[in-house]
């Protein structure tokens, strides 16, 4: 009686997929269940290209599954001896109460029955271990490779395609997804062979003895195998729209926790406990209305299987008596049907393993063969930057998403090493746009962008990028320390380069001030940066890669007048060995560039030096007269 | 300028050397995740959240019990069967009745089952909505200086992992007992049956306790490794997708690939170490098993002989064995459960400790609409640290209707007043004075409708621009909504979304520009309606197209109302009845513009400074202005 619930948290497993999402990253599995459910199972055709496609990955590990599933066979060939051992042992046993006699021969007889049911036991043991362990290794091997083909992919995967996926459906992909991929070999694949090869052959071995007996032991194997399947879909989807509501409630958690201030300052506490108590109470129904699925199914599985136990014991016992079976045989059939239990209840299992590697697959693959839409040429040459000359050339350019809409049109400027150009318009314009065309974040979808007469999309990728450096408006910091993050694109830089970068942009006197200077941890998880700090840490991680073209993206908007006009004044000295380009909303950022670009709807509408454009009168001139006191123009810096 | 640049600049050396300034997914901070097995004061304080439940527990436990011993009986009536039933010459009877034993006791088994699970997965699931319930909103009520040096991540693993393991354990704990009632069962029924052949065949449990005992600390330690490693693999994985603007920005793909592959591997190295260690039990128990059953043969067969033994009771006995070894291996697995449930009851119990500093009088009254809108500071003194005031005896009055402007260098106590009007914190000394009672005498609900507060920061909540607007005012009708929204200018961009007013707000609002939050957060002040407004200026710089609506929204804001302004900028400081200027914790002048330009002091040379805004003062500029010697 190897009954087990199925209840039980298998605390043994301590990577299961469910348990990253529930226990390990609580603002994560919001955004990764969200997803999640909106996926629907993929067509039979695709979901079977899919599975062939993860079974042809665990066949590159020719060994290590060639012993998992050998180890199945085996172990499920002595999983079936070990019931007829025990049946011949209780016969054996049997006779001799009826002999009333113990011969040499007799003893002898049962002593090997007993030496075979002790080794029968232990290659058991040993095979189910191999079988277990190699399955699960393959698993572990492919979940290794998709990771890294995952981690590349999503690192090499352009602009476009990271605006339109939100991160969290991306960390599902990987964690999650991965993770039903990684089962599929243990838990779907072989998990079936074994089951196949024990009810099939066992099956065979029942029915061969004895069919009306046979079929009474075999009676509950569709019964518990279909309602174990219709539960597991079930609750995998039943699980899917929990994570949903659980995610609403961990968001209406995080948001008043983040939000404390808010919440406190209209007294709405009342009001969100009452968005608490009702999001708590969607889950908890829910996970009540679970408990109920898996519970009358549990219980209507193991009492059929106890049902067809009954009538075996009866109609079994019945021919004991009748002498047409010996009472080893009886004990065999019941032996069997404990034996042939657990992996039946499995089933279900199996099935959603099946289930969840299919669609789990598919996006993971959807990822994994996305095309690339910024990519070059293994064979282009790389850049080389000589005059340090940047021309636009009748550049026009639109999202993917939405091709119609044109973002930049007619866009012609050419800037030589030692200029400073600005890029001024109002919200939406198309300047940041600008931008990101030049490293190609984006790719132009008209015109070109050269460097020294090279289009920039004939050349290497990673050679432009080592060129072109944009500060960006939402500098990322990473959670490590200060002088990892100002070194990010120059991992081996010294000490003093670091210094240097970091007082050039004015970062370099807080650094010193902060408990563990340059070794201060900082970003999600260390201390936090102002805007503005964070904003002067991104400069002079810009500043320690040397580049021909500098971009600032809007990247100085929470650095105050003053500490931009000495970042400037510090760079003056760089400024003639490149290109620098300045986009940004606040006129003193730019007022000084040897010329200004105003840009509206995605055009170049007004370009001069800063006094040339106040004296044109236009747009630029009436922007200067809404931001810059009328009375004290002199403030400019 | 070609030559100058390193190619190899990010690059793993060709040596395999790693640059020594580059990780990936670094810095996790770790908790103790294994406390004491068991923690009496741990114990006693979630009983007092299962206490409510404490009637379907004791039925949960009879239901454990009761089937137990039907997981007991069926292997005796198989014996019964056999021995009496389908003996030469037995009687036909006994089987008929052995079947009627068997289908009763099936029943009673699937009805306790049903029964048992039904009632543990519940209760475990609702004692866990409680504790979590209980923490939120005890979460509400503590004070504002604790959730400030609390990050929202710690409580958040609180309020999820912790209470999640906290379930397990009540789970497990519940159906434990119905493992240790099997395992003394068996071994009862087993001596019961025959003394010294159970004797024989319960010798090979104590081999699989030892063994066990000596297995558990190893492999739980390789699979926390193998955990460890995989949340770092993960958290690098998260790190490339978030950060992948700045990856590609500073062309380091290639090296973090590498890096990367580093702690993949090491993730594949610990789980292959933890699977060897989970599967070597397995051939250990069989072969327990198998020694067992061959012990029962050889012994048995022996003993059947002389009628010692029956062999219905050695088919008993081998059902048996096959069994008893379950309750053990999940024994031991609730050791460590216990250990972790310990540990994350007594992170739960932390909070729930957490003191309320700030809590309504017993007999404190409700701050009435009908109050005139005054604030008063009386002499406060008042310090996040006591040693170290931040407030230094400052008084003020803001009359009914009045708006008054606070101004001073970052530091100077501008936000802590902001902060006690709403009582946000309790003052040291002195009393602050809201329509002319101390805040300390009103109740915080009353006192927070009749303030309204707009912060430096806005927060918006993830719902529709209506639900953001209307916020807490439930009752509020779409009209005010929409009136308000068109009195602070946000109407039009509201206009232009997609669903309007129905337009789904992405994360923290994240789909509108930092302006337009802005003007969202002022239309939620203006339908909370109250008497008082408390503002701070955002010093972020905003386009100047939204500053222009942010600075008309603010005249219509105030209209009517008192409101007490933390100033940025010189055009709202202009526009003020009064500026109180703080320096240090201490107010140091007070007038309209034109008097303060006149007296010459801070604000006059601060002023004549000529930035467009207070902020755009560099800090030494400041402590120049600031300092009495500088003239």
């Amino acid at each position: 009686m190897r009954y087990k619930r199925a209840s039980r948290p298998s605390a043994c497993a301590p990577h299961t997929g469910m348990t990253i999402v529930t226990a390990s990253s609580p603002s994560g599995a919001a955004q990764l269940s969200a997803s999640l459910a909106h996926v629907k199972a993929a067509g039979w055709g695709k979901g079977l290209s899919i599975l062939t496609r993860i079974t042809v990955m665990a066949f590159r590990h020719p060994w290590q599954s060639g012993a998992a599933i050998g180890a199945t066979f085996i172990a499920s060939a002595f999983q079936l001896m070990i019931p007829e051992l025990l049946g011949r042992a209780v016969d054996q046993a049997q006779g001799i109460m009826a002999s009333g006699s113990l011969g040499v021969e007799a003893q002898d007889a049962l002593l090997w029955t007993a030496l075979l049911l002790l080794g029968a036991s232990v290659l058991r043991g040993l095979f189910t271990m191999v079988q277990n362990y190699y399955s699960e290794a393959v698993g572990h091997h492919i979940g290794y490779e998709l990771r890294l083909a995952c981690y590349e992919k999503i690192q090499r995967l352009s602009f476009s395609f990271h605006d339109s996926m939100h991160s969290g459906d991306l960390i599902t992909v990987g964690l999650l997804d991965l993770e039903g991929v990684r089962m599929y070999f243990s838990t779907a694949l072989v998990r079936m062979i074994f089951l196949s090869v024990l009810i099939g052959i066992g099956a065979y071995l029942l029915l061969s003895t004895d069919v009306v007996l046979g079929l009474l032991a075999l009676s509950f194997v569709p019964f518990v195998g279909w309602r174990s399947s219709v539960t597991q879909l079930r609750l995998r989807a039943t699980w899917l729209d929990l994570q949903e509501r659980l995610a609403v409630l961990t968001r209406v958690m995080e948001e008043n926790l983040g939000g404390i201030r808010v919440v406190r300052a209209f007294s709405a506490q009342k009001h969100e406990l009452e968005k608490f108590d009702q999001a708590s109470r969607n889950a908890l129904s829910l996970a009540h209305q679970r408990v109920g699925i898996r519970v009358a199914n549990t219980s209507a599985m193991t009492l059929s299987f106890f049902a067809a136990m009954g009538l075996v014991l009866w109609v079994g016992g019945a021919k004991v008596t009748a002498g047409e079976i010996t009472v080893g045989t009886l004990a065999s059939f019941l032996t069997f049907m404990t034996i042939l239990q657990m992996p039946v209840r499995q089933l279900g299992l199996m099935v959603n393993a099946f289930a969840r590697a299919s669609t789990c697959g598919a996006r993971l693959f959807g990822l994994l063969d996305m095309e690339i839409a910024v990519k070059d040429d293994p064979k282009a040459p790389a850049l080389t930057v000589t005059e340090g000359t940047l021309r636009f050339e009748n550049v026009g350019f639109a999202y993917p998403a939405a091709p119609d809409n044109p973002v930049l049109q007619d866009i012609c400027f050419e800037a030589r090493r030692g200029e400073t150009i600005g890029i001024v318009g109002p919200p939406g314009s198309g300047k940041s746009t600008i931008a990101h065309l030049i490293p190609r974040f984006y790719d132009t979808t008209e015109g070109r962008i050269t460097i020294d007469g090279q289009d920039i999309r004939d050349v290497r990728l990673q050679s432009l990028r080592r060129a072109v450096v944009v500060v960006q408006q939402d500098s990322f910091l990473f959670t490590t320390t200060i002088e990892n993050n100002i070194a990010y694109g120059d991992p081996w830089a010294r000490e003093n380069q670091i210094a240097r970068a970091s007082e050039s942009a004015q970062l370099h006197n807080y650094v010193l001030g902060l408990p563990s200077s340059y070794g201060t941890v900082v970003g999600e998880r260390g201390v936090s940066l102002s805007g503005g700090q964070r904003q002067r840490l991104s400069i002079a991680r810009a500043l320690m890669l040397k580049p021909a073209v500098m971009i600032f993206d809007d990247s100085t908007a929470a650095i105050d007048a003053a500490t931009e006009q000495r970042i400037r004044s510090a760079m003056r000295r760089y400024a003639s060995d490149r290109v620098t380009l300045i986009v940004a909303h606040r006129l003193s950022s730019l007022m000084h560039a040897d010329r200004i670009l105003f840009v509206e709807d995605g055009r170049i509408v007004e370009h001069g030096s800063h006094q040339e454009l106040l004296a044109l009168g236009g747009r630029y001139r009436a922007l200067y007269d809404l931001q810059i006191r009328p009375d004290d123009e002199t403030l400019a810096g | 300028m070609a030559e100058e640049m390193e190619t190899e600049r990010a690059d793993v050396r060709d040596d395999g050397r790693r640059p020594p300034r580059a990780v990936v997914g670094s810095h996790r901070i770790e908790e103790e995740i294994f406390g004491k097995v068991f923690d009496r004061n741990i114990v006693a304080r979630i009983w007092d959240f299962v206490r409510p439940y404490r009637r379907q527990v004791t039925l949960a436990v009879v239901a454990v019990l009761v089937f137990t011993a039907m997981q007991l009986m069926i292997p005796l009536i198989i014996r019964y069967a056999i021995d009496h039933g389908m003996q030469p010459g037995g009687d036909r009877s006994a089987l008929l009745y052995a079947i009627i034993a068997f289908g009763v006791a099936i029943l009673i088994n699937f009805a306790a089952s049903y029964a048992q699970e039904t009632l543990v997965g519940n209760v475990a699931e609702d004692v866990l909505f409680d504790i979590r319930r209980a923490m939120f909103s005890h979460l509400q009520r503590v004070s504002l200086s604790f959730m400030d040096k609390t990050e929202v991540g710690r409580l958040m693993s609180r309020l999820q992992g912790d209470v999640n393991s906290m379930q397990e354990f009540l789970e497990t704990s519940v159906l434990s007992v119905g493992d240790i009632t099997l395992l003394i069962g068996i071994v009862g029924v087993m001596l019961y049956l025959d003394f010294y052949l159970g004797l024989l065949t319960l010798s090979a449990l104590p081999v699989l306790f030892v063994v066990r005992i000596f297995w558990l600390p190893v492999a739980r330690k390789s699979f926390m490794a193998a955990h460890e490693s995989n949340s770092v693999a993960s958290g690098a994985l998260a790190e490339a997708i978030h950060g992948v603007r700045a990856v590609q920005g500073m062309d380091r793909q290639t090296v973090n690939f590498t890096l990367f592959d580093d702690k993949a591997r090491t993730n594949l190295i610990n789980h292959l170490k933890a699977a060897r260690l989970a599967q070597v039990m397995i051939p250990i128990v069989d072969t327990l098993t198998g020694i067992a059953m061959a012990l029962v043969i050889v012994v048995g067969g022996a003993r059947v002989l002389g009628q010692a033994l029956d062999v219905g009771v050695m088919v008993a006995f081998l059902f048996y064995i096959q069994r008893f070894f379950d309750p053990i291996r999940s024994l031991t697995l609730q050791y460590s459960v216990m250990q972790r449930a310990m540990a994350s009851g007594q992170r739960l119990t932390d909070v729930l400790d957490v003191r309320v500093d700030i809590q309504d009088k017993p007999d404190a009254k409700a701050l009435s609409a009908e109050m005139d809108g005054s604030v008063e500071f009386q002499n406060v003194v008042f310090g996040y640290n006591r040693k170290h005031p931040v407030l230094k005896n400052v008084s003020f009055r803001v009359n009914p209707g009045e708006t008054v402007a606070l101004v001073g260098p970052t530091g100077s106590g501008k936000s802590s007043c902001m902060s006690l009007i709403h009582r946000f914190y309790e003052v040291q000394q002195g009393a602050v004075l809201v329509g002319g009672h101390d805040v300390r005498d009103l109740t915080q609900e009353s006192l927070g409708q009749q303030i309204a507060m707009v912060l430096q920061e806005p927060f918006l909540f993830t719902g529709t621009v209506f639900e953001n607007i209307r916020y807490h005012k439930t009752e509020a009708t779409r009209d005010q909504v929409i009136e308000a929204a068109k009195a602070v200018g946000a109407h039009d961009f509201i206009m232009r979304m997609p669903d309007g007013y129905d337009s789904q707000l992405g994360q923290r609002g994240g789909n509108l520009s930092l302006g337009q939050r802005q003007l969202i957060s002022f239309a939620r002040a203006l339908v909370a309606d109250a008497k008082i407004l408390v503002l701070d200026e955002a010093t972020a710089n905003i386009d100047s197209y939204t500053e222009m609506l942010i600075q008309k929204a603010l005249v219509k804001l105030l209209e009517g109302r008192t409101g007490l302004v933390i100033a940025h900028r010189l055009a709202t400081i202009r526009e003020a009845d009064r500026i109180i200027v703080l320096q240090n914790g201490e107010l140091i002048e007070s007038g309209n513009h034109a008097e303060l330009m006149a007296n010459g002091k801070l604000y006059s040379k601060l002023y004549n400074l000529n930035y467009a805004s207070f902020d755009d003062i560099p800090e030494d500029v400041m402590e120049d202005a600031a300092s009495p010697s500088a003239t």
